[in-house]
């Protein structure tokens, strides 16, 4: 068996676009020598019942990702900021479309 | 021992009696007790039911249960698909031939949704593949048995699809998140499958008294396999307790198989055929079935490799993996002449 590392294809994430309009959401991943044959790899795997109309492949090694380690640093400032939010504002009595 | 808590004061009493004089033992206390504190944290989350996800910290025997369990349940979706496949060219009609071949399609596409939840733990593909193709790696037994005739295809859809329903669905919630999206994936795939097999039970049960005999034969062989699927006795599991507590599993072996029987008797009552249990019988006070006993010297023989056809899906697996070898190797030589070209 001549099953070298060379010879493993890559791991590819892939995106599926449910419907037109909607964002390409992940839905896993696999394997496959080239973005080609990912897609069609994808379409076997992920969207044997019309789950899909579009297809993003991407590399796995290519994702850069955050570490659970830097929730806090990155996302608490966003919580003291109530202000952000529509629901932050008193609207005076009887005001309308607003 | 079962909060964290509690196990946190018991361990950290244990390595107080230890002599602190030796330096290596002050380092072994603090990574023991940061490990504790990670812990904590990890059992905290659980508790709560926040998804564990690939890049959180997890203990090491939460990390290994999960690619035991996952890479088993990917490879029993692979194997499964030999007993099926054997009926394809011999279907009855065109419908169920196509029925059968969307079934075993669904089948790999299960195995490569766990085999992809595996990976994001830090098992390579290759490796939990060969792990599979050497015997090293376990798959559920009950594909070690030989459909030998077409209603064989139906009892597989009902009562094997039917037990593994059960317990894919309780594992929808699973604490580990790749784990749990892919079984949201399966358990939606995966009751078509249960009843294109109650479909084939139902026309042969209701067709010539020949017919009949052959669904029954088939309820017979396949009945006891099934309810082994759902593992040892609570009380000779071993596992088990860790399984709860991380809530990788949130009902016993023995809870899930009682709801099973509880469901089929009914179904086998409306098809007109006997479930193969002199014991069975319905418990007024507890509204559950009473059945016989497992014949759990059977299933540890061919758990141990002893089945009617371990050696044949081992033997399958190689093959396929062998004489597909120059498929990947063709594939990658020529994605890399792809690439090339382009970059010139
Ligand atoms: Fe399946």
């Amino acid at each position: 068996m001549s099953n070298t590392n060379e010879n493993n294809w890559p791991l590819w994430e892939v995106f599926i676009q449910s419907k037109r309009g909607l964002d390409h959401k992940h839905v896993g991943s696999l394997h496959a020598a080239d973005a080609q044959m990912a897609i069609e790899n994808a379409r076997d795997v992920y969207t044997r019942r019309q789950e899909g109309q579009s297809i993003w492949v991407v590399p796995a090694a290519a994702i850069s990702a955050s570490q659970p380690d830097d929730a806090a640093m990155l996302f608490d400032p966003a919580d003291d900021k109530t202000y952000r939010h529509p629901t932050f504002y008193i609207m005076p009595e009887g005001a309308k479309y607003i | 021992m079962n909060s964290p808590g509690l196990f946190f004061v018991h361990y950290l009493m244990i390595i107080n009696e230890r002599p602190t004089a030796y330096p290596i033992f002050a380092n072994i206390k603090t990574v023991a007790m940061e490990d504790l504190k990670l812990e904590e944290l990890f059992q905290a989350k659980v508790d709560a039911e926040l998804k564990i996800e690939p890049k959180d910290w997890m203990p090491e025997k939460y990390r290994k249960t999960l690619i035991r369990q996952i890479s088993q349940h990917a490879h029993s979706e692979v194997v499964g698909m030999l007993p099926e496949g054997n009926w394809i060219t011999r279907a009855p009609s065109l419908r169920r031939k196509a029925i059968l071949l969307a079934k075993v399609q669904d089948e790999a596409g299960h195995g490569l949704y766990l085999y992809s939840a595996c990976e994001t733990l830090g098992a390579t593909r290759e490796k939990t593949v060969e792990d599979l193709n050497s015997g090293k790696a376990k798959y559920s037994s009950i594909f070690n048995y030989p459909t030998l005739t077409w209603a064989d295809i139906g009892a597989v859809g009902w009562l094997v699809d039917g037990a593994a329903i059960m317990n894919q669905v309780m594992l929808c919630r699973t604490s580990y998140g790749p784990y749990a999206r892919a079984m949201v994936r399966i358990c939606k795939e995966e009751s078509f499958h249960q009843r294109q097999g109650y479909e084939i039970m139902s026309v042969l049960a209701k067709g010539t008294p020949e017919q009949k005999e052959m669904a029954q034969d088939s309820l017979n062989r396949w009945w006891w396999p099934s309810l082994m699927m759902f593992g040892p006795s609570d009380a000779n599991s071993t596992n088990s307790a860790d399984s709860m507590k991380w809530k990788i599993k949130r009902q016993s072996n023995d809870e899930l198989r009682q709801t099973f029987i509880d469901r089929t008797v009914q179904q086998a009552e409306i098809l007109g055929l006997t479930i193969p249990d002199a014991k069975l019988k319905w418990n007024e006070d507890t509204k559950h079935y009473e059945w016989g006993d497992i014949d759990w010297a059977e299933f540890n023989n061919v758990v141990a490799g002893n089945g009617p056809c371990n050696k044949e899906r081992l033997v399958a697996r190689n093959k396929a993996h062998d004489e597909g070898a120059w498929v990947r190797e063709a594939a990658m030589a020529y994605a890399g002449k792809q690439a090339k070209r382009k970059a010139a």
